[in-house]
């Protein structure tokens, strides 16, 4: 089962984190300092794979950003990197070209999609369409239900 | 994409984005935080909007690393909303931010609740995602009737089965005694295996394997279902599934679920089933070698993954020899591939492979690769594999070059390796030693490479082995004395060069580059360089010096009298040179000798190795714990000292004969057991008894009964389960390698394949011994604990002496014959120091229990025995007698055997001359 995911920068700013086992906060921020550190001294040519306490860390950088999961022993390192790589096609198919800034900036919508394909540390979805559509209905219930034209503020 | 979501909320971002300093940032946040606080507090008439806003702003907050401890009640507000964005956020805030709150509990309970009722659902969607994120004890109490139902319900939407089986786990993973699970749904559980959807199919056997880790037997019927869909959809071309083929794979999620899921049970026992099954693992394994179909990495990856999940299938089945030496060469080429990721994974895999009998000899074959790999990888995590693999391929045929190989690479290792290296290193090299001169060598030259990297037990066992072995003592003393002339010399040379002449000096005395002065000047020339623990270890060194070489006592003497030991600061080196000297002064030689004497035999247990490799690496070493029960190593703080070790080892060499005596009837072990049994601790198993535990870990426990009839030997085996469980799939061969094929022939009756907890199996069989021998047959057990395989080899302790009858004769007779057998190859005598206090009848006792007679008043010297016997073999009948001299005042025996057939008197040697 995957254990974590954690998105961040080159320059080591996490981005997005989705735990899929209980941890305190203190643990978590301490967990993630680890592997940011650990990732981000690995070099070209390297395997994608590290070993980590008792777990496997995959990891794959997409242009600025490194995607990276923590799964058990048994699980398979191979297909945990085309995990990634489904959950970067469905940001890229959903934002159209997807970039750091806009999981910044939506980050409410890409903890959406992980829901829709990966639960309690367990593909559920596969299929890029299936997820998509999930997704994109939630946004049409969102434009019935956004009141426009409003002038926002804080 | 998404119609234009909150705009407070990007303005917000962009504000934070832009700040140029931490100071501007916390500014900006605590600006926002005050402002969202009073809003909180003074409207009440908010509007869900505005309160979906200000908790979204405040999850982000919170993502970049700052504590938010208020907005949970407008968040759990939200919930009842019954706007579904509105409920999405305040879902998001729950999983994200609250993951184990307290007192809002019950309150989200009710609304998770409300959600899971609804007749909309996307609303029952967002309900069991949540409780998927964070399901505890309580959500499991709370839901455990309402989400199974969703999950085998008809008329439930494929969307809302998945999420709910996906749900279900995360509860029962949480608290699986909670759950209840009503056993009617079992069926149907299972049968979500054969959903139509693949999507369910997927979601589901994530939660199927979880419930059969729990209940194997419970969901056994989900092996024949896993077949099935997994043989439909590797048989299928990839243009069958739609959008379920993933880079022209054909569902790779799935299908490697489905493999896992395979691996919690036995093979199938159903051989369509079965066959079925071959056939599929057999079509991943000839998809590999055809083209790729696209050169993305994607193609290939998830076809590999596919492959190699294939392959731990084939590995833990470990019975279809084909598969398994399949797997291997398609690994091999892997071990060439461009992409690091692959080489990488398929070193992992063969060291699985490694330790099955099937394709041990295969992966054999990639030595050479593998050794490249460690000299040329760049990478240190493969390297680190190729390690674990030439550990996991070395054999007794291999062992000198793989050691050879590993000492050559550790000169230029990562230092992040080196200590595992090292205690790799030392396993192989004493497990596979043939001849321990060479092990010697090995061990020391560890030593001296990496000795910052030599952890304790692997000195302290280089010491256990040279005690134990007297044949290696007096090498042991010449290649240390050797090793301390050099100029710099790593301290643990100098602890196991110190302890080792402490020991054994005196054998390498007489050499007049190494008398005992030198050897003392030796040492003390290092003497003042070390650490306090070390310089304690040389005391005792130089206080053995004072018994072996009394000569040189007063130099000793000096020593300890010096200031810096007498007077030292530490208080360990004070104590020992004052109680050193003390007895030195009060004791006469022959109390001294009997304080200062040779250390005993440690007893033969578990290397303490295996032990530190484990903790190293709790997963790797699961064909290391063949060896023999866990350890309870004396001696892990100090070096191994001069009288405490002996006493508790030998407490432990006591207590485990008591289980031995679980096994043996009380008729076979007469009293003789209990006046031997603190010496026979050492004793190689089964060489002096006819009854005996051969071999025992934490799960089995394997003791033999046997006798003799002419060259005919009737053997009881006895397999003992010392778990509560059942051990199944069991089987136990006894292989006769070499020469041994031509030298005995077995014959044994077949075992029940159970063995009930606690309880044990009995098998028996002959054994006819056709010509004389040497080796020792092996022994191979194999079963299913707990599913997962166990698998023991080990030497079966069959010697020669079993076919030995007693021959009775006069003294007239005896010398005759003696005088005869006169030929160089008929005689062997050895001359070795005496391992135990030299009793009269302890010895006496052993040669009869040897097998031969022990012939009173043949020799003229009383003190002497000596005796006759034949060996039955069915070609020829050898005769052998023998002469065992003790010298009590030197603690040394001479024993000479002589033999009819050339040969025979070495190898009887062999067997006795460290049992006395």
């Amino acid at each position: 089962m995957i254990q974590f995911i954690l998105l961040f920068s080159r320059q080591g700013k996490l981005r997005l984190q989705k735990w899929y086992t209980s941890q305190t906060d203190k643990s978590k921020k301490k967990i993630t300092r680890e592997i940011i550190a650990a990732v981000l001294s690995r070099k070209p040519k390297m395997s994608s794979f590290l070993e980590w306490k008792d777990l496997k860390i995959v990891y794959k950088r997409y242009a600025s950003l490194y995607f990276c999961c923590a799964i058990e022993q048994d699980d398979n390192e191979l297909l945990t990197l085309e995990t990634i790589h489904r959950y970067v096609e469905l940001l890229d198919k959903y934002f159209g070209s997807v970039c750091e800034l806009d999981i910044i900036f939506n980050f409410e919508k890409a903890y959406f999609i992980f829901d829709e394909f990966i639960l309690g540390g367990e593909i559920q979805e596969t299929s890029k369409k299936s997820v998509l559509k999930a997704v994109n209905d939630q946004d049409v219930i969102q434009e019935v239900e956004t009141p426009q034209g409003l002038i926002d503020e804080y | 994409m998404r119609g234009d979501a909150m705009r407070g909320l990007a303005v917000f971002i962009s504000d934070i984005r832009n700040c140029k300093s931490r100071e501007a940032e916390l500014r900006r946040i605590n600006k926002e935080l005050t402002n969202i606080r009073q809003r909180f507090r003074a409207d009440k008439t908010l509007d869900g909007y505005q309160k979906k806003k200000y908790v979204c702003k405040l999850l982000f907050i919170f993502l970049l690393g700052h504590d938010i401890d208020f907005g949970y009640m407008e968040a759990v507000n939200l919930l009842s909303s019954n706007k579904y964005t509105e409920k999405q956020i305040g879902y998001l805030f729950i999983s994200v931010i609250m993951n184990s709150s307290t007192e809002m509990k019950q309150l989200i309970i009710q609304n998770i609740r409300n959600d899971l009722q609804s007749r909309n659902p996307i609303f029952i969607n967002l309900a069991l995602q949540c409780v998927a994120n964070i399901g505890d004890r309580e959500m499991a109490i709370a839901f455990t009737n309402d989400i199974p139902r969703l999950l085998i319900s008809g008329d439930t939407l494929d969307a809302v089965k998945q999420s709910a089986a996906l749900c279900l786990l995360r509860l029962h993973r949480t608290s699986s005694d909670s759950l209840q699970l009503n056993t009617e749904w079992t069926a149907r559980i299972i049968h979500l295996l054969n959903d139509q959807h693949l999507g369910v199919a997927t979601a589901a056997v994530s939660l199927i394997d979880a419930l059969v880790k729990r209940n194997p037997d419970e969901y056994r019927g989900c092996v024949n279902l896993a077949v099935s869909r997994l043989s439909r959809i590797v048989t299928s071309s990839y243009t069958d599934f739609q959008d379920y083929t993933y880079y022209f794979v054909p569902a790779p999620w799935l299908c490697v679920k489905l493999l896992r899921l395979l691996q919690n049970y036995p093979p199938p026992e159903d051989p369509s089933v079965r066959s079925r099954l071959n056939e599929c693992l057999d079509t991943i394994l000839n998809k590999a070698q055809e083209p790729l179909k696209s050169k993305k990495v994607q193609h290939s990856n998830a076809r590999n993954a596919v492959l190699f999940e294939a392959i731990n299938l084939i590995i833990h089945m470990d019975c279809e020899s084909s598969l398994l030496v399949r797997a291997c060469n398609q690994l091999g080429q892997f071990l060439q591939n461009r992409e690091t990721n692959l080489r990488y994974l398929a070193l992992e895999s063969m060291c699985l492979l490694a330790a099955s009998e099937f394709s041990h000899e295969a992966v054999k074959k990639h030595q050479e690769t593998v050794i490249n790999a460690l000299k040329s990888e760049r990478d240190v995590s493969v390297r680190q594999r190729a390690v674990d693999l030439l550990y996991a391929m070395c054999d007794r045929s291999n062992a000198q070059d793989l050691v050879q190989e590993m000492l050559a690479y550790l000169e230029t290792a990562d230092y992040t390796i080196r200590e595992e290296m090292v205690l790799k290193i030392a396993i192989l090299s004493e497990k596979y030693a043939v001849d321990y001169s060479w092990y010697l060598d090995v061990m020391l030259k560890l030593i001296r490479i990496a000795g910052d990297f030599v952890s304790e037990e692997v000195w302290y066992r280089v010491i256990q082995v040279v005690v134990n072995r007297t044949d290696v003592q007096s090498y042991a003393a010449k290649i240390a004395f050797e090793a301390l002339q050099a100029p710099a010399c790593h301290e643990n040379m100098v602890k196991v060069g110190g302890y080792i002449l402490g020991e054994y000096g005196n054998l390498i005395a007489l050499d007049p580059r190494s008398t005992p002065m030198i050897q003392f000047n030796l040492l003390h020339s290092k003497y003042h360089l070390c650490s306090p623990a070390t310089r304690c270890l040389i005391l005792s060194t130089y206080m053995k010096f004072m018994n072996l070489f009394p000569e040189i006592k007063h130099h000793i003497q000096e020593i300890l009298r010096h200031d810096s030991n007498y007077r030292s600061s530490d208080v360990e080196i004070q104590q020992r040179a004052t109680e050193y000297l003390r007895l030195s002064e009060i004791c006469n030689p022959t109390v001294l000798a009997t304080i200062l004497e040779i250390m005993p035999p440690y007893p033969e247990k578990q290397s303490p190795l295996l032990v530190r490799l484990k903790q190293k690496k709790p997963l790797m070493e699961a064909n290391g714990a063949t060896e023999s029960q866990p350890a309870a190593s004396g001696n892990t703080d100090d070096g191994p000292k001069l009288t405490e070790t002996a006493i508790h080892l030998n407490q432990q060499a006591q207590h485990q004969n008591g289980l031995l005596v679980s096994l043996d009837t009380p008729e076979s072990n007469g009293h003789h057991e209990e006046s031997t049994s603190h010496h026979s601790s050492s004793a190689k198993k089964f060489l002096f008894k006819n009854s005996d535990i051969i071999f025992e870990n934490e799960l089995i426990q394997v003791g033999i009964k046997g006798e003799s009839t002419k060259s005919t030997l009737r053997i009881e085996l006895y397999y003992g389960n010392k778990t509560n469980s059942h051990l199944t799939h069991f089987s136990a061969d006894i292989f006769t390698p070499g020469d041994l094929q031509t030298a005995l022939r077995m014959n044994f009756d077949p075992i029940k394949s159970t063995i009930d907890p606690k309880a044990q199996i009995k098998q028996t069989g002959t054994i006819d011994c056709i010509k004389d021998f040497a080796e020792l047959p092996t022994m191979n057990i194999s079963f299913l604990h707990n599913n997962m395989l166990q698998k023991i080899d080990y030497a079966f302790p069959l010697y020669l002496n079993k076919f030995i009858e007693k021959a009775e004769m006069d003294s007239n007779n005896f010398f005759l014959r003696w005088r005869n057998l006169d030929k160089p190859n008929q005689e062997c005598q050895k001359i070795f120091p005496a391992k135990f206090p030299m009793v009269y009848n302890d010895c006496n006792q052993k040669l009869e229990d040897f097998g031969w007679s022990s012939l009173v008043g043949i020799d003229v010297n009383a003190e002497n025995f000596c005796g006759a016997g034949i060996i039955n073999t069915s070609t020829q009948p050898i005769g052998c007698l023998y002469r065992l001299e003790p010298n009590k005042q030197a603690k040394m025996y001479r024993l000479t055997i002589r033999s009819s057939k050339e040969g025979v008197a070495n190898r009887l040697m062999e067997l006795l001359e460290d049992q006395f």
